[in-house]
């Protein structure tokens, strides 16, 4: 984590959310969206860029009031924070892509909730200047928003034969991954991957201590 | 001098001492020879499609099992017979005329996803072959739902397609299923014999049966969890399987089609997926046979028993846990001692 004064190095906060600690695949947390908007392709990106954009602005607000938030009612604090960037989502993504919201409205709603957000708040924002926690924001957005295109982009390619909505493969698909099971099925086999390379190329000897 | 050192000598091990002569894949071929004349039937009836499908089914399972372990650098254990009875198992439970890649499918979705990903054999918490058959009735609604009528005849290989036993009963009732089969009697000869439409294994009842008495016999199932399967299932559909009034159901019927008897015999009391205490094991069976008739008379689809087996294996961990036995010369903690 970044100390207050010194130099802060801005590459690795936000390499740290996409690969050290990202969302889904390394710190399994709101596994909720991933496996509810990730059928298709679409969704799962504007699920992903909802997620982003409400993670940054958050983290700037809360490391912005981070001096006038009492210790004791600070979650209370994070939560309404939140829940205005949720608002303000939800609403542009009601009037901006209509047909997409309907079908995930719930969802964006539900953003509100989500544990990754407030961890980042409490653990990141609350303590550091603006630019690191927005440093700390984009990395961890765009790690969930990477992990719900990749799930996406298979539960779509293999449950359904195509990408973004056009028919790519003409054989017949496997209906299970687009149904709930096959959302887990999705997480669990690209999370076992994802660490799989990570313990593989990038800790040669350092997964002994774990 | 040596010699007579050696025999004085104390050997310490841990227990167990007492070893049976059963390994691991005596218990495995042994199943999968009880299965053969289910299999046999099967062939018989649906010819050599059938035989195709099963033979893809088991070397996918075998194959799958064999480079997954390589890949991850596990012993192989191919030979102990799992994978060859994993695969026989799901094949039995396919329907005669699915095309090639559906066993393919299957057969690696039970052996990598729900056998070796979990800690390979005597981890899985689900049945293999079971989960392989969900992932393709849930993946392939129609394909898996195509049953082709009984031929018996090697020739014949269009054969017509028709509905299961169980399919005319829930879409159309008794009276059809008369209509179909002629009379009551004839109805059971056939369900008995396995002449009607089905999966390959699960058709021939005498067939199961002679593979399952073998099982029995041999001790390498009890009858705790068949018996109370099959008799909770019977009572059920005896008391509420009927039309309009209670205690109008055929019990028979449903004992003898679907995969009822193949479920209960050599899915169900499967080691590693069904409970280890007896009184466990028997509200495992009661388990099974409540969720299949539940499924069967008031669910969505024909067939239950394989979403009941795989709906109790859940809980299997939870009712050893319930059932735990007591230790030997134990004593129960009452009042009297607590004082």
């Amino acid at each position: 984590m970044a100390a207050q004064t010194g130099k802060v190095n801005y590459i690795e906060l936000i390499t740290n959310g996409i690969v050290k600690e990202n969302t889904i695949f390394k710190l399994a947390l709101s596994l909720c969206p991933s496996i509810a908007v990730t059928n298709n392709l679409k969704n799962g990106v504007l699920m992903g860029v909802a997620v982003l954009f409400v993670q940054v602005m958050v983290n700037i607000t809360i490391s912005l009031m981070r001096k006038i938030i009492h210790p004791r009612i600070r979650l209370p604090i994070f939560m309404l924070v939140i829940s205005g960037w949720v608002t303000i989502t939800d609403m542009s993504m009601a009037a901006a892509v209509p047909d997409v919201y309907k079908q995930m409205g719930l969802y964006i709603q539900l953003i509100v909730a989500f544990a990754s957000i407030l961890a980042r708040a409490e653990m990141f924002a609350s303590k550091n200047r603006i630019a690191p926690s927005m440093a700390d924001g984009i990395g961890m957005g765009i790690g969930f928003l990477f992990a719900l295109t990749v799930i996406s982009f298979f539960r779509e390619l293999i449950g359904k034969g195509s990408v973004w909505g056009m028919p790519i493969v003409h054989t017949k698909p496997l209906l299970i991954m687009i149904l709930p099971a096959g959302g887990f099925f999705a997480v669990g086999i690209l999370m076992a991957f994802f660490n799989w390379i990570d313990v593989k190329f990038f800790k040669k000897g350092a997964s002994a201590h774990h | 001098m040596a010699e007579a050192k050696k025999e004085h000598q104390l050997i310490v091990s841990v227990s167990p001492h007492i070893k049976s002569e059963e390994t691991t894949s005596r218990i495995m071929w042994s199943v999968t020879a009880s299965l053969l004349p289910a299999t046999i039937m099967g062939a018989y009836f649906f010819g050599p499609r059938a035989i195709f499908t099963v033979a893809i089914s088991i070397i996918t399972a075998v194959l799958s099992e064999y480079i997954f372990q390589k890949v991850i650098n596990k012993k192989t254990t191919v030979s102990d017979g799992s994978a060859v009875l994993t695969g026989l198992l799901l094949g039995m439970n396919l329907p005669p005329s699915v095309p090639f890649y559906i066993p393919i499918i299957g057969s690696f979705v039970a052996i990598v996803i729900t056998k070796q990903l979990f800690g390979g054999l005597g981890f899985n918490v689900f049945n293999p072959a079971l989960i392989g058959r969900a992932f393709l009735l849930i993946s392939f609604p129609k394909l898996m739902t195509i049953w082709r009528e009984p031929t018996a005849a090697f020739v014949q290989l269009d054969a017509k397609t028709t509905a299961t036993p169980l399919g005319i009963l829930k879409e159309e009732g008794v009276a059809k299923l008369m209509e179909v089969f002629g009379d009551k009697i004839n109805l059971y000869t056939q369900l008995f014999v396995g002449h009607r439409a089905g999966s390959i294994g699960e058709t021939s009842a005498i067939a199961l049966l002679i593979g399952a008495v073998f099982l029995l016999y041999r001790g390498y199932i009890s009858w705790h969890i068949p018996v109370s399967f099959l008799s909770t299932a019977a009572i059920i559909a005896w008391i509420f399987g009927g039309k309009g009034a209670l205690f109008a159901g055929d019990p028979v019927v449903h004992l003898l089609s679907g995969g009822m008897l193949l479920g209960a015999f050599f899915m169900a009391t499967d080691y590693v997926t069904c409970p280890s205490v007896k009184k466990g094991q028997i509200l495992f069976g009661i388990g099974c046979g409540f969720l299949t008739m539940l499924i069967r008379l008031k669910g969505g689809y024909p067939e239950g028993v394989m979403f009941a087996i795989l709906i109790m294996n859940c809980f299997s961990p939870l009712i050893d846990r319930g059932f735990k036995t007591k230790v030997f010369g134990a004593i129960k903690q009452t009042k009297e001692i607590k004082k």
